[in-house]
């Protein structure tokens, strides 16, 4: 794929904003892989933090003094380019979390609780992350609810006719994946959605690993509920997002209960805010809501068609060099895929690539991946993977690429 | 030689690595190269260690009342560690086996090249070598 001047992006003076990037570990420059896990923080997310710290630090939404009302609106305003970035409606649909797991355990609870009767019936796939399984067993064994795995082919893709075959008057929830963490699969979310809705059922559509590499647009997807985290996409560990359409979120019961969230407390009768208050109990993580809205910039800034045609050529690059390695064994070889390669190499256990490229400064991740379910379906025990950002280079594939093949030389 | 002079022998052979971590790592992989063959029969859940990440297989024979280790992992970098821990300990009274701290891994900065969370797997072989010494000190007081 070759790109027009006006479509290339300039990674070093981007990597210039990601001080992190500069240093050397064990005498070697850092190259960092690991971006499905997280992002690096640019300065403009970093001189935020430090700066609301610095000059506007106070409790939101009650006080009544300047320090308050700045804090207030700057937290505000990140839900209004929340809103904006994923083309919601509203502000009001967009609630803040401590990230993708909390956002998912919401809809769990809180749509899960209300609906779920015995029998009813959840869909979610065989690539999901533990946080996109587990709150939906738990649920499911509270209501006396099924939970049901969509299947997916040996190229990790949804096998859509299994997935229309699944669906039934008794499916009431399905909550997928945007993106695999581990697959890199781009699942086709709006036709899943759409035959969703064709039942009755609502959706949630795990969007963690898709708000940094692809443009998502929550009206057109047409989902009910869609969750993300900040730190996978530049911003803030501890801050996350849950969207959901307003009718639904103002019939579903509250999350946690605490400040904030109420609207007049008795000992006898409490009523609660109006959304998106109602979701967001306690005092939230006013820095890092705040610090998001500097990283929706810095994404913007670039733009997410620069983003996606840079990690485009990246993969490729990466995924062709590795292809010539003996014994490399892709795990996810989708169509469509974001910039993920999962991979094992014959007779060369994957811990020991993450330990020894480690010690080479090269910074990937090695294991389950949160998604042993999907290892199972693949019979490995796990993988190595690499995952790239806007911020990585050709240079850095290649020198990755050859440390490996000297390391598996090595190792062999 | 003690089980205590051992473990002084390995921390005074990593010291001469002089913290190089990619030296450090490639003298582990070396060294679990040289641990005796593991039968391949025995590469079963009844020899696993349980707590590691990796796989590690491993048993204990009594061998004129000394404890005999014999062990295994499917990582290089996992068989190093292990191959370490029966360098100190094989040869050894179950006795003594039981008695003993193990302190070399934090004085070569073991954490360091093998990550925090793997060190509770370290800490799962170095429980198991403990159990097998156990089993035969019974069996001998009987």
């Amino acid at each position: 794929m070759k790109l027009s001047i006006k479509d290339q992006v300039d990674v070093s003076s981007i990597r210039k904003q990601f001080p992190v990037l500069e240093q050397s570990i064990n005498g070697k420059p850092l190259i960092y892989l690991d971006n499905a896990a997280t992002t690096q923080k640019p300065l403009a997310v970093i001189n935020e933090i430090n700066r609301y710290y610095t000059e506007d630090n106070s409790n939101i939404h009650r006080g009544m003094h300047a320090l308050a009302e700045r804090a207030t609106a700057a937290y505000e305003n990140t839900r209004k380019s929340v809103a904006r970035f994923i083309n919601a409606n509203e502000s009001e649909e967009i609630i803040f979390t401590k990230g993708t797991t909390d956002s998912i355990n919401l809809v769990a609870h809180s749509l899960g609780g209300s609906i779920l009767k015995p029998g009813d019936e959840v869909l979610i796939s065989c690539m999901e992350h533990h946080s996109n399984i587990v709150p939906w067993q738990i649920i499911c064994k509270q209501a006396k609810a099924v939970l049901k795995i969509i299947p997916i082919n040996k190229r990790g893709e949804i096998l859509i006719e299994e997935f229309l075959n699944l669906l039934s008057e008794r499916t009431k929830i399905i909550s997928v994946v945007h993106i695999s963490n581990t697959l890199g699969t781009v699942n086709p979310v709006k036709r899943i959605i759409s035959e969703a809705h064709k039942r009755g059922a609502k959706v949630l559509i795990d969007g963690a690993q898709a708000t940094p590499h692809h443009k998502i647009d929550v009206k057109s997807l047409n989902c009910d509920f869609y969750a993300f985290s900040g730190h996978k996409m530049y911003g803030p560990t501890g801050v996350g997002v849950l969207y959901g359409k307003r009718t639904l979120l103002e019939a579903l019961p509250p999350y946690q209960g605490g400040g904030e969230m109420i609207k007049d407390v008795s000992f006898t009768q409490t009523s609660y805010n109006e959304i998106p208050y109602k979701f967001e109990a306690g005092t939230p993580n006013i820095a890092g809501v705040i610090g998001l809205n500097r990283a929706i910039e810095f994404i913007e800034s670039i733009g997410l068609n620069q983003i996606r045609n840079h990690e485009k050529e990246i993969l490729l690059r990466a995924t062709t060099q590795l292809s010539e390695i003996t014994g490399f064994q892709p795990m996810g070889t989708a169509l469509e895929k974001a910039s993920v390669i999962s991979f094992n190499i014959e007779g060369v256990h994957p811990f020991d690539l993450g330990i020894l490229l480690d010690a080479k400064s090269i910074a990937i991740r090695t294991g389950h991946h949160c998604t042993q379910p999907l290892m199972e379906r693949f019979n490995v025990e796990g993988t190595a993977r690499v995952s790239f950002a806007i911020y990585n280079t050709f240079e850095e594939v290649d020198q990755f690429v050859w440390t490996l093949c000297d390391l598996v030389k090595k190792l062999r | 030689m003690s089980i205590k002079m051992r473990q002084e022998e390995i921390i005074g052979e990593f010291k001469l690595l002089e913290s190089d971590l990619e030296m450090s790592i490639n003298y582990l992989i070396e060294l679990g190269d040289q641990l005796t063959p593991f039968p391949e029969n025995k590469k079963t859940d009844d020899f696993i260690v349980k707590g590691c990440q990796s796989k590690v297989w491993m048993f204990a024979e009594d061998k004129n009342q000394n404890v005999v280790y014999n062990a295994d992992s499917n990582t290089v970098v996992t068989k190093g560690l292990v191959s370490l821990l029966v360098r100190v300990f094989s040869g050894h009274k179950a006795e003594e086996i039981l008695n003993e701290e193990i302190y070399f891994p934090e004085k070569i900065g073991m954490s360091r090249f093998i990550g925090s969370q793997r060190s509770n797997g370290f800490s799962a072989m170095v429980k198991q070598m403990k159990l097998y010494a156990l089993a035969i000190n019974i069996k001998e007081k009987k």
